[in-house]
């Protein structure tokens, strides 16, 4: 179980103007700034519950996931994973842990997969019976025999984020962590993420939480949405509690048959209402962006970008 | 430990990748060093001694300070490397993984071509021993031993805290590189050299003469208090401080990018 209670965490950056005078000046007075990451940020997770955690760029979705994986000490706030404090008992909690960051690799560049697999293998102490057998079943998941003896740099995106996400798997964590894991990835090697990773909560009740900005691994994924804009938690529910909440802040949802007879140039049409001048977006369901499009409308009425 | 070599079999077979760029370093790694020695050795040249210390007494000294660094550098040079890990955010992979932190940087970057520099320093090595006029004894032997091991410690710390700076400043400090490439310099003639002034700062603030001058004082036979045979094993107090300052660094890591 993930608990997370008031955890509130600031940067410190640096500010300049661009300019080679600003970065002269820059260089004996620093003006630092603090950004507030996260503030007063609060959920609790449950063993084999699969959590869709959205947001905006720079939200503070990073800096969550870091905190979770111990790799951040927060600046107050209480956190506990399974009864341990990521940051302070960091090997025990991080035996448990696997962490897939879509944008960073974990294997090493230039040897074979399989060189990398082994050498996780020591770092996490798997026994080798239960390497053996998760590598085989990783394996044939994930569609992997051609890979593994491929150097990683050789690998496609797709081919990698298959390898990586078998690599954070083969010490059983209880808890995975995909930050944005299907970034960048073509359709095929989308679905085949999203399979497997569905198969993996199914099978192993492995707790998933994923971060990412493609809605439809959302859609495809989980059942329940944490939204978080500007460090503070905005919503907590389903898909359904989004849509709500889209809703009140002025998405008018309207299924294919409805919007038949109206306009049918464009799929989305933005109409004033209201002596306010309050917009209200209309959304066709049968649009493959009607997600995004909510999401979008959400996070402007929200002002969290 | 036995993860650190597999760490390095890795390295080596990276580095195996790209054959000739290896070669080709490692080529360049042993001349560069040898540079030093030509230097010394066209010096002697010309003077028969420098401040009293004679050209086979100088050669033993540089000889094991290069020695004691390239031993260092083999095995610590990882720290190095790490302002890039943590630009790069590659820190953050390494914090997800129930190893020890320091390992994990070790093994980041085992440098291969550091074996130029180290097939040199033992050429070196066995050189100034040879071409020294001591009596080697037990107790002698002892504190060159002594000397090796405090050494590496206390480059070891040197890269270390190189590399805690790095939490702070998140750019590696390139004035640091004066304590170790400018120390290994400096290094090759005993720090009297330089006057009493260097010879204070080389002992209280960077101790490099606790693993220099001071046992170097036994070994030539010019004074046989036992304390300054084993006084090298001193910088073990440096390195520990060291490693408290990565600690702390470790605490202040904020991470980057997304």
């Amino acid at each position: 179980m993930i608990t997370m209670e008031h955890v509130c965490k600031s940067y410190r950056v640096s500010k300049r103007s661009a300019g080679m005078i600003a970065a002269c000046k820059a260089l004996f007075r620093r003006e630092t700034e603090t950004v507030q990451a996260l503030s007063d940020v609060s959920f609790t997770i449950q063993d084999g519950e699969m959590v869709g955690y959205i947001g905006p760029n720079g939200a503070g979705k990073s800096s969550t996931i870091k905190i979770l994986s111990g790799i951040l000490t927060p600046d107050a706030g209480t956190c506990l994973v399974d009864g341990r404090v990521p940051w302070k008992d960091r090997i025990a909690h991080v035996r448990q842990i696997g962490v897939v960051f879509g944008q960073r690799s974990q294997l090493w560049w230039d040897v074979p997969v399989a060189d990398s697999f082994s050498l996780l293998k020591d770092i996490y102490s798997i026994p080798q019976s239960q390497f053996h057998n998760n590598v085989e079943e990783l394996t044939e998941l994930l569609h992997l025999e051609e890979l593994l003896k491929t150097p990683a740099r050789q690998l496609s995106l797709g081919q990698r984020m298959r390898c990586e996400i078998a690599a954070s798997l083969l010490h059983d964590p209880r808890i995975l962590f995909l930050d944005e894991p299907t970034i960048g990835l073509d359709a095929v090697s989308k679905l085949a993420v999203r399979d497997f990773i569905l198969r993996r909560n199914r099978d192993h009740g492995t707790t998933v939480i994923l971060t990412t900005h493609d809605m439809q691994d959302i859609e495809a994924l989980t059942r329940r949405i944490i939204l978080i804009g500007r460090g503070r938690i905005l919503l907590d529910g389903s898909l359904e509690d989004m849509r709500r909440l889209a809703g009140a802040a002025g998405v008018r949802e309207q299924d294919a048959a409805g919007a038949q007879g109206q306009d049918t140039a464009g799929a989305q049409r933005q109409e004033t209402a209201g002596a306010r001048g309050q917009e209200t977006v209309e959304v066709r369901q049968d649009d493959p962006a009607a997600l995004d499009r909510i999401v979008a409308r959400l996070y402007e009425q929200l002002h969290i970008i | 430990m036995r993860l650190y070599f597999h760490y390095i079999s890795v390295a080596v077979r990276s580095a195996m990748e790209y054959k000739l760029s290896f070669f080709l370093t490692t080529l360049g790694q042993f001349l560069t060093a040898f540079n030093v020695f030509l230097g010394i050795y066209f010096m002697f040249g010309r003077f028969s001694q420098v401040k009293g210390y004679t050209y086979s007494e100088v050669l033993l000294c540089f000889s094991i300070m290069l020695m004691e660094f390239s031993l260092a550098e083999c095995f610590a040079r990882g720290f190095d490397s790490f302002s890039g890990l943590v630009r790069s955010g590659e820190f953050d992979r390494i914090m997800v993984r129930p190893r020890s932190a320091v390992l994990q940087v070790l093994g980041s970057r085992f440098e291969l071509s550091r074996i130029g520099r180290m097939l040199q320093a033992l050429f070196m090595f066995v050189y100034g021993i040879s071409a020294s006029s001591i009596v080697w004894t037990w107790d002698k032997v002892a504190a060159v031993v002594c000397m090796l091991i405090g050494g590496v410690m206390l480059f070891t710390g040197i890269f270390m805290i190189y590399a805690a700076l790095c939490f702070f400043t998140l750019e590696g400090l390139e004035f640091m590189n004066v304590l170790t490439d400018g120390a290994r310099e400096y290094g090759k003639y005993p720090f009297d050299v330089y006057g009493r002034g260097i010879l204070r700062l080389c002992t209280f603030v960077v101790p490099y003469a606790l693993v220099q001058y001071y046992p170097l004082q036994y070994l030539l036979g010019r004074r046989d208090d036992w304390y300054l045979a084993v006084c090298p094993l001193g910088t073990a107090a440096f390195l520990l401080l060291c490693w408290g300052v990565w600690r702390l660094g470790m605490k202040h890591y904020q991470s980057a990018g997304s």
